[in-house]
């Protein structure tokens, strides 16, 4: 198995380069290869998954883990790679059946380099590592974000770009004060270290843990810091924005993995910090969302709000550091990644096929019915009713928190319904009251095929809800008592 | 030393702060890097302040610690790339709107 933990970062760098410079300004090929590497990356993802219960260390270069960069398959980072891969399918399907990927020049290579830092961010098992596939992703991210042109496009970019290179160097200032602190970024290594950390550069960590924290919340759209996430992707193509409802999950993942293995709650240094920090924060980004998506003045705006909305439901599990709410958080990532690219995705079906954005009536959709119903469907996804897995992702996260469940379920509970109430709204303005007008369709059949295995893969999720819980379950219990991956990088536990 | 180069990027932080929150896209820029500059230095400080002392093992006499020199590498690398990707942004930006104040509009939400 070793090899194949580094192929989900080789693969799609492979594919870009091939996709740049031998198939430049040939779009037929250049999709045929896309998908063909997508695929490839599919059935990667899943035979990483197969082997994960144990964890494995790749290790570039053979330099032992300290001392070289160390990339670890664990089953987090497997169950990552694997929402990724799958995520990305559809979306490159609806790019090409939309016909988003022939406005502009290189979108798939751009999409393959997006691939590539985000599985490398999954995998890494180094610090200063993460921030390099950081750096990846977002660069890519900054081509797609503009993919197609236009003004408010570029100048919503400019915002985003200067948003995240401010994170950037929050990173660098953490990573440097980890450095001067333990003398070493990996991340197995910081977690057998930390605990022997002498008093006085306790203050010195604690600084680190913030600045990290913030880093993460910035990448995880988490309030006071969400002010990018809006503008960004109501503005970005929605093929692009949808593939982007990965990208705020990534600071959960590092959420829950740096509170977790580097910072346990456990540690004396740093002990309940992180979650006294992110509970509060969760609970207003849960009360942002739920209002933006309230009071939204377009659809794709409606789905940013949505998607910030998730990740207030994400932070709130995570910031109880239990295995319990640690196994609800997981679920709630996968459905909420999924639920959210759906609903841009309707938001972009939608938009472009009506007379203008604003959620005022306006002509009628031509063959509105699968779209009304896809609507529907992330609707209901998102705001947690039944049948769909958002419901059994919300019973999953209240019964996580059931200890603090006065302040928890009241903001859960009332955030759902006013999120209700904001999609019902939309719902019914875009698709009831609509003016009438003359039927010029125009036929999407892979578009709305990709859109609709979203949807599939969200009944997937809740039908086999069963073995799916189980298996995060074990993850949880896994990520809560790292000794398995520490052992797995070589490296002694303390 | 200490105290010089900790004003140095006490000062550099401040004058990145101060104008990554003015309302045009050139300041912004400019400001971002000078934060840049102030966060490579303290990373070049988290290994220890050393004088006179290579960071190659097999010299004689006190060693540097390498590695941070080695993340500086790669730190000044990316912010540069960075600040150039974001240079061209503002500039399309400036052209295509006639003017480069960093906020959005109210009513742009459609492209």
């Amino acid at each position: 198995m070793s090899h194949w933990i580094i192929a989900p970062v080789v693969l799609p760098a492979l594919a870009a380069a091939v996709m740049v410079i031998a198939l430049r300004g040939n779009l037929a090929l250049q999709r045929a290869a896309s998908l063909a590497a997508i695929l490839a990356l599919n059935a990667i993802a899943l035979a990483l998954l197969k082997a994960s219960p144990t964890p494995e260390a790749y290790f570039l270069g053979d330099w032992p883990a300290p001392f070289g960069i160390v990339l670890v398959l664990d089953r987090l980072s497997a169950l990552m790679l694997a929402l990724l891969a799958g995520l990305a399918l559809p979306v490159a399907l609806y790019a090409i059946g939309s016909g988003w990927d022939a406005k502009g020049a290189h979108f798939h290579p751009l999409l393959q380099f997006l691939l590539m830092g985000i599985g490398g961010a999954f995998l890494t098992g180094d610090a200063f590592n993460l921030f390099v596939f950081f750096e990846v992703l977002l660069i890519a991210s900054y081509g797609l974000m503009i993919h197609g042109g236009g003004g408010a496009r570029t100048r919503a970019g400019i915002q985003y770009i200067a948003f995240n290179l401010l994170g950037s160097s929050l990173f660098l200032f953490a990573l440097a004060l980890l450095y001067a602190v333990t003398g070493t970024l990996n991340m197995a290594d910081l977690a057998a270290k930390l605990p022997g950390l002498p008093q006085g550069d306790t203050a010195l960590l604690r600084v680190a843990a913030v600045l990290l924290i913030l880093v993460f919340a910035i990448k995880g759209a988490l309030v006071p810091l969400q002010f990018w996430l809006p503008g960004t992707y109501a503005n970005a193509p929605g093929v692009v924005a949808a593939m982007f409802a990965v990208m705020t999950k990534i600071g959960a993942y590092a959420t829950l993995r740096f509170g977790t293995l580097v910072f346990p709650p456990d540690l004396p240094a740093t002990g309940p910090l992180l979650a006294d920090l992110l509970y509060p924060a969760a609970l207003a980004t849960l009360a942002v969302g739920a209002i933006g998506t309230l009071g939204a003045g377009t659809l794709p705006r409606l789905a940013a709000f949505a998607g910030i909305a998730s990740m207030g439901t994400v932070f709130l599990a995570l910031s109880a550091f239990t295995p319990a709410s640690t196994a609800a958080a997981l679920y709630y990532i996968l459905h909420s990644t999924l639920a959210t690219a759906l609903l841009f995705l309707v938001a972009d079906l939608v938009t472009r096929r009506r007379a203008h954005a604003r959620l005022s009536p306006a002509p009628a959709i031509p063959t509105s019915g699968p779209i009304a119903a896809l609507d529907f469907a992330a609707a209901i996804a998102l705001v947690g009713l039944p049948p769909l897995s958002g419901f059994l992702g919300k019973l999953l996260v209240l019964d996580a928190l059931r200890d603090r469940a006065a302040l928890a379920w009241t903001a859960l509970l009332l955030a759902s319904f006013l999120m209700l109430v904001g999609q019902a709204r939309a719902g019914s303005i875009l698709f009831w009251k609509a003016e009438p007008a003359d039927p010029a369709p125009t036929r999407e059949p892979l578009a709305l095929a990709a859109a609709f295995a979203l949807l599939a893969a969200l009944a997937a999720l809740t039908l086999a809800a069963g073995p799916v819980t189980d298996w995060l379950a074990a993850t949880a219990d896994a990520l809560h008592d790292p000794a398995a991956y520490i052992a797995a990088t070589g490296l002694e536990d303390a | 030393m200490e105290a010089l180069l900790a004003s140095a990027i006490g000062t550099l932080t401040a004058v990145g702060i101060y104008l990554m929150l003015r309302l045009r896209s050139f300041p912004v820029i400019l400001g971002l890097t000078f934060l840049s500059y102030a966060v490579n230095l303290f990373i070049f400080a988290a290994g220890r302040l050393a004088v006179n002392a290579a960071p190659i093992i097999g010299t004689p006499g006190p060693h540097a610690d390498p590695l941070p020199q080695a993340l500086v590498l790669t730190a000044i690398v990316i912010s540069f790339g960075m600040t150039a990707v974001m240079m061209i942004m503002a500039i399309g930006g400036h052209l295509a709107a006639g003017h480069d104040r960093i906020d959005l509009d109210r009513r742009n939400d459609q492209p």
